[in-house]
């Protein structure tokens, strides 16, 4: 089985998808003769040409509504909006169009698409390269939102994503995408959506993660066993659908929670799964609830380091859970 | 011709139906008189829905009085397999194309009977089976959307156009820059329709863009925009095929401006008369298309006082029945709610809706407990 990164198997993902299906177009800024600006669509343009890699002008709002009418019409397009933070121009056709063809229409038309976006920081970016903003879009129903933190996963989610019937927003941690690194099976394979998975297991406190803050969060329990605590690590892989079972199950065996990600705290989805615990397994909790978030200030540039929840962080909300 | 004053092109419509001495051909003479009667099945229509909002039967409607030959002259134009992206006002296509008017009406009751099971406000019809693509309320978001449509239509190899509705307000949208700009880069087979009806709810054109028509700006694009006369069907049919058939050979996309006029208000919650002159709206009226296509048929095809009584009263007949039917179907079942989201329903989804039923059974049991009389 080959070795590689989550850029890698993004890449070989999207590869097999249009090999397998002639409906698979993909469209975005610099996806094809340059093979996108991280190298996501690298070759891809040459094996299968300009008419189903597409280059486009330089508009978000463009590429998502053109890619919106190509799904109504039958194909199975994969936009690419190059950074996250350049999404806004293309809010409303997501959240307006893409979100909500299905349900306006009485089931006539539907949107089966898949939007790919770098996201998150770690990456020297700046405010304008660096935002997570997941929230928004799990807040929107109709949208699936997915953010895998494996090359396997990355592939295998890619695929499920791509063969299934609904729009959805396919988030990638940019800061991962050369660092991890992992095995993926050269054949098809598809990871199930709405199924997160348990990265560690543990008894003492649950966390609770996705994306770049999996890693974060798996170092972290390293550290924390060899205090004696034992974390249990939650990549939840898919936020919408969420996977409220896996999470209300380590829960109840831990009896202590702690949500981490890199968005601002306030109205950030770690929020959501705060409730999600508090109504559903207040009675197993041990302490109170903790989020470890970015903070409510836009992203910063030189001090991303300091903004981003890091294992020092983490480390002190599990000593917080467990020493209440 | 890329760019047409407005009076010009009148002046070839008119001087069109003046250079025709002969008499009109059966076929021709069928197609106009079809178009009449379309154009005047919307405006009794219109009527109808309007005097239902007043009565509290429906919660909204946005009429089309006024622009009815832009909607019927350009939906005439199509063939069965092209693509229509509308705007508020398209609902005659559907009508053109073959669907029944209880479409229409259940669309705007939204009750059991309505295909998009009650979602969207009145004035939002779209039907799969007659190519007509659902509107959001956006303004302009349909128009990259047609774009994307008319791309995969090509890509597949199907002789698809595809004709993407707009007003004269969604020309200023970021969207239109964004499609008119991708539509000319990818020389994809749209057809952008504006019906310029010169309001965008209380802001007139002059105040929407400083360009000296809509059709211009296709110029920029680096594709022909072409304008024409809005109410006079025959030429806008004859515009808008030209540019569809264009299309389908693989010549690219045209901007079609049809300069019409919007008599009513935006809608039946809008008052028109806090921002619009009377003496504009009465000098519009005096080109409004009913007249204008009846007086061409009169003309042209001995189209007689008596059977146009006989039509509209056929058609107000029609429209009344409709209204019947649609409103003898059952309310909505407060589950559908829960329909549609996602292909399959989320788990989130599917807790929710069974508390929802659970309390309906709840609340409907306690009633019957109770013996109270429900009134």
């Amino acid at each position: 089985m080959p070795t590689m990164n989550l850029l890698q198997a993004v890449n070989v993902g999207l590869r097999e998808a249009m090999r397998s299906d002639d409906r698979v177009v993909l469209l975005g800024e610099d996806i094809g003769r340059r093979g996108g600006v991280f190298g996501a669509t690298e070759g891809l343009s040459k094996e299968f040409g300009a008419e189903r890699v597409i280059d486009t002008p330089l508009t978000e709002c463009g590429i998502v509504g053109s890619a919106i009418g190509m799904a109504l019409y039958g194909l199975r397009p994969i936009p690419e909006i190059q950074f996250l933070d350049f999404i806004y121009p293309a809010f409303d056709q997501i959240v307006s169009e893409m979100a909500k063809y299905r349900y306006r229409s009485g089931g006539q038309y539907t949107c089966p698409m898949v939007l790919r976006a770098p996201a998150g920081g770690g990456i020297k970016g700046g405010h304008y390269h660096s935002q997570s903003s997941e929230a928004y879009f799990a807040h929107t129903p109709g949208l699936v939102v997915l953010m895998p933190a494996t090359p396997f996963d990355a592939k295998g989610l890619l695929a499920s994503a791509i063969q299934g019937e609904d729009p959805v927003i396919f988030l990638e941690p940019k800061r991962l995408y050369r660092a991890a690194k992992g095995e993926v099976p050269e054949e098809r394979y598809t990871v199930p959506i709405g199924k997160a998975r348990v990265a560690r297991e543990g008894k003492n406190v649950t966390l609770v993660a996705w994306g770049a803050m999996v890693p974060v969060c798996e170092e972290a329990a390293g550290q924390a066993a060899e205090k004696g605590i034992d974390c249990e690590v939650i990549d939840l892989r898919s936020i919408v659908p969420l996977d409220a079972e896996t999470i209300l199950a380590s829960v109840a065996k831990t009896g202590r929670a702690v949500i981490v990600h890199e968005a601002p705290k306030t109205g950030g989805f770690g929020a959501e799964i705060s409730a999600l615990i508090a109504e559903k397994a207040i009675e197993y909790l041990e302490a109170p609830i903790a989020r470890v978030a970015g903070f409510d200030t836009p992203f910063p540039y030189t001090l991303e380091h300091i903004y981003m929840p890091d294992t020092r962080r983490v480390g002190k909300a599990i000593e917080g859970v467990i020493n209440f | 011709m890329p760019r047409a004053a407005p009076q010009k092109a009148q002046k070839t419509s008119a001087r069109k139906s003046k250079a025709a001495p002969q008499p009109l051909k059966a076929e021709q003479s069928a197609l106009w008189e079809r178009m009449y009667q379309h154009i005047l099945l919307l405006r009794i229509l219109d009527e109808k829905m309007l005097g239902l909002q007043r009565q509290g039967r429906i919660g909204f409607f946005g009429t089309v009085t006024g622009e009815e030959a832009a909607v019927i002259g350009s939906a005439a134009a199509l063939e069965p397999t092209d693509w229509v992206f509308p705007a508020l006002r398209q609902g005659g296509v559907l009508l053109w194309r073959g669907a029944p008017i209880d479409l229409l009406i259940a669309q705007c009751v939204g009750n059991s009977a309505d295909l998009v099971k009650g979602r969207q406000m009145p004035s939002h019809a779209s039907d799969r089976r007659w190519n007509v693509v659902s509107w959001s309320s956006c303004i302009g978001n349909q128009l990259p959307q047609a774009v994307g449509a008319a791309y995969a239509a090509r890509l597949q190899r199907d002789k698809t156009a595809v004709l993407a509705y707009l007003g004269d307000g969604a020309s200023s949208s970021a969207d239109f820059h964004a499609a008119m700009n991708m539509a000319g880069v990818w020389k994809v087979p749209v057809v952008f329709f504006c019906q310029n009806n010169q309001w965008a709810i209380s802001v007139p054109r002059a105040m929407q863009t400083a360009s000296s028509s809509i059709a211009v700006k296709a110029k920029a694009y680096g594709f022909e925009g072409v304008q024409v006369d809005g109410n006079d069907a025959v030429a806008v049919h004859a515009a808008t095929r030209s540019a569809l058939e264009k299309a389908r050979a693989g010549g690219g996309p045209t901007l079609v401006e049809a300069v019409t006029y919007r008599l009513g208000g935006h809608s039946s919650s809008d008052d028109p008369t806090k921002y619009r002159d009377a003496a504009e709206v009465e000098a519009a009226k005096k080109r409004e298309p009913v007249a204008r296509m009846k007086a061409l048929l009169s003309e042209k095809a001995g189209w007689t006082e008596a059977r146009d009584a006989q039509l509209r009263e056929e058609l107000k007949n029609d429209i009344d029945k409709a209204v019947q039917r649609v409103e003898r179907a059952g309310p909505l079942d407060p589950g559908t709610l829960f329909d549609d989201v996602y292909a399959e329903a989320s788990a989130a989804l599917r807790e929710q809706r069974e508390t929802l039923e659970e309390e309906i059974a709840r609340r409907r049991g306690a009633g019957a407990a109770d013996g109270a009389f429900p009134l």
